[in-house]
């Protein structure tokens, strides 16, 4: 916002004391109520008025505070953001970044859990990114707004409360290029969003009976970097996709189906996914903990393709007493 | 009212017909391989409205929009070429007879989803305001985008903003087959729609160029004066099937006799009845410039059917922005 006077936020409470989960706290105060703009509860109207604000030459970064409710404006997204470059012979362009938030825990249920990343990723026009880490959140979200098409960027809420090495100086993180977590000779686990924490503890479980996981962070799911994925599959022959999506029609199928197109030939077992249970999300964290996969899911599926029974990991030493309703103990709710 | 003022929007109107008219006539060769959408009996709102803008305004428009885009300045080659599907069309291609551009005229685009494009205008006025510029913004619609949330959205924010954009409502009373009857409560007008949101709002006769041009002008001017939204609704009537070349008032959706009446209330007809009246217009000078548009006409369509297709390369080109 320093660097562009065109980029501007939109959002049902941007300016407001919270500010999206901190992540808007102070810029109304320093870029004043034109350039961070509170809006109607208009979804679909308001993702209109960016894209018409974008046609116009503004660069607009829009957020909701939940992915779902992006659902009223799926018009305005997959009609018209993501094809007005292409049906009008590439004479506009529209640098429209939307960010969406996906909820879970505390209860937050059906309709404030969602992650449809999936749905995004299969729409030609729209750019889909997916940050992990504190560092590529930032790098990514600059390329983003830098970029001059539209962009769903989707943040994981359990996400929001994780620290790591920012730099304070503006840099890039590409958008199209998948991060190398942990290099590994066994098996390939490629992670979005979330999953890539789990992951990462299923790799440490994973060690203790000598299975060296490699990990791939997604970071953008469209385009997606099959050279990453490919390469790292040709490798060690063993492949698992770890979503935070529903796994019917989800995006790990994507990725499982390019694995399987691609390199079918140096596969050594039957390549796997993970995804989210196929219902709703319930409410009562009594459902709902049973819905998502967890570290212990992966590393039973990585177990399955080497043989080894579960039992044979010391898996009391990773017992842990949290609540699976929340991201960490510090987390008191509600939203 | 200026005699040069009056001629002018004849002409555009007249040429607005011969297009449309020639579009027809040619439809059934199925060399025009996309859906068409006539404003034949309506041309006088897109005429009367775009007198009062010049090419630094933006308007965007809908599937009925060939007589909008060629009112604002939009180029009649390439909209025919566009039509044939040319790599010349005004959208490579790409867009065909619904999605109809040309920047260098301020006609951005236009969309066959109801109501899309109505809260894109209203984000086109809000960044030419956050840029400084004095652009107006008009955003044709048919009244069944009233019926459309998305269309209470954009009035609202307008209203809010006081953002430089003119809503224009072409209520031609029929949604393909559907009148407004089944689709709007009686004794409640669509320019009442738009008050209730706060946005002055007027109605007029959309066969009138004249009175189009008039409130168009108020409209425009109160924009302009950073004075707020104005929501227009003019009463015209569509001649054609809702898409496609033929005249079907034999599917008994309406009666012949309403169509007649309406055929009797034509705009064209009416300003000409008029000029000639008031000595503006000789049938000499009539006849040539039908003879002169019919010419431009043939030229395009001739254009159109030489210029080569799009390349299969093409496919792939322009899905991401650089």
């Amino acid at each position: 916002m320093a660097k562009d006077p065109a980029v501007y936020l939109m959002g049902l409470g941007v300016p407001d004391p919270k500010g999206i989960f901190g992540t808007t706290l102070g810029l109304q105060q320093k870029y004043g109520g034109v350039r961070v703009m509170d809006m109607p509860t208009s979804e679909n109207g308001m993702t209109g008025v960016a894209i018409g604000s974008a046609i116009a030459g503004m660069r607009p970064v829009m957020t909701h505070q939940r992915i779902e409710f992006a659902l009223l404006s799926i018009e305005q997204i997959v009609n018209q953001a993501a094809k007005w470059h292409y049906m009008f012979g590439g004479q506009m362009h529209i640098p429209l970044v939307i960010r969406m938030i996906v909820g879970r825990g505390w209860g937050q249920g059906p309709q404030h859990s969602q992650s449809l990343h999936a749905w995004f990723a299969h729409i030609p026009g729209l750019k889909v990114v997916m940050p992990v880490t504190p560092y590529d959140a930032k790098g990514l979200l600059i390329s983003s707004i830098e970029d001059n098409n539209p962009v769903i960027f989707i943040e994981h809420r359990w996400l929001h409360n994780t620290f790591g090495d920012v730099p304070e100086e503006v840099y890039r993180v590409p958008l199209g290029k998948a991060r190398l977590v942990r290099p590994g000779r066994d098996v390939t686990i490629v992670a979005t969003s979330y999953m890539v924490l789990e992951a990462i503890r299923s790799a440490e479980i994973l060690a203790d009976v000598g299975i060296e996981a490699e990990i791939v962070d997604v970071r953008t799911l469209r385009p997606l970097d099959e050279d990453l994925i490919l390469e790292s599959v040709r490798k060690t022959g063993r492949f698992v996709v770890a979503d935070t999506g529903w796994k019917t029609g989800g995006f790990g199928g994507e990725v499982l189906a390019l694995i399987v197109e691609k390199v079918f030939d140096r596969l050594k077992s039957p390549p796997r996914r993970l995804g989210l249970m196929d219902c709703p999300t319930p409410t009562t964290p009594a459902l709902s903990r049973f819905c998502y996969p967890r570290a212990i899911d992966l590393v039973s599926t990585v177990c399955q393709m080497f043989e080894i029974s579960v039992e044979r990991l010391n898996l009391s030493r990773w017992a842990v007493s949290v609540p699976l309703d929340v991201p960490d103990p510090s987390f008191t709710g509600p939203f | 009212m200026r005699a040069d003022l009056l001629n002018r929007m004849y002409y555009d109107m007249l040429r607005i017909r011969l297009v449309e008219e020639k579009i027809a006539e040619l439809y059934p060769e199925q060399e025009m391989r996309c859906p068409v959408h006539l404003c034949i009996g309506q041309e006088a709102i897109a005429v009367g409205v775009c007198a009062n803008l010049s090419c630094d305004d933006y308007v965007l428009g809908t599937h009925r929009s060939h007589g909008h885009y060629l009112a604002k300045g939009g180029e009649l080659k390439a909209m025919m070429a566009e039509l044939y599907g040319k790599v010349t069309g005004c959208a490579r291609g790409n867009g065909g007879s619904m999605h109809l551009t040309d920047l260098s005229a301020g006609f951005l685009g236009a969309v066959p989803i109801v109501g899309s494009t109505i809260p894109m205008a209203v984000g086109v006025a809000l960044g030419a305001l956050m840029k400084g510029e004095s652009r107006v913004t008009v955003a044709f619609f048919g009244e069944g985008a009233v019926e459309e949330g998305v269309f209470h959205e954009s009035v609202n924010f307008a209203a809010l903003k006081k953002l430089p954009i003119i809503f224009v409502c072409e209520n031609n009373r029929y949604s393909v087959y559907s009148p407004l009857s089944v689709r709007q409560p009686e004794g409640r007008e669509v320019f009442e729609l738009a008050r209730g949101h706060g946005v002055e709002s007027f109605q007029g006769d959309g066969n009138d160029v004249i009175e189009v041009y008039r409130l168009a002008g108020q409209a425009v001017h109160k924009a302009r004066q950073r004075g707020g939204p104005v929501f227009l609704e003019f009463k015209t009537y569509r001649w054609r099937e809702h898409c496609g070349p033929y005249y079907d008032n034999d599917l008994g959706y309406r009666t012949e006799e309403e169509f007649q009446a309406w055929r009797q209330n034509c705009p064209i007809e009416r300003l000409r009845v008029r000029l000639f009246k008031e000595g503006i217009l000789t049938e000499q000078a009539n006849k040539e410039m039908m003879c002169r548009l019919e010419a431009e006409v043939q030229d395009a369509v001739a254009f159109a059917k030489q210029s080569p297709f799009p390349e299969e390369r093409l496919l792939m080109e322009h899905v991401y922005a650089s």
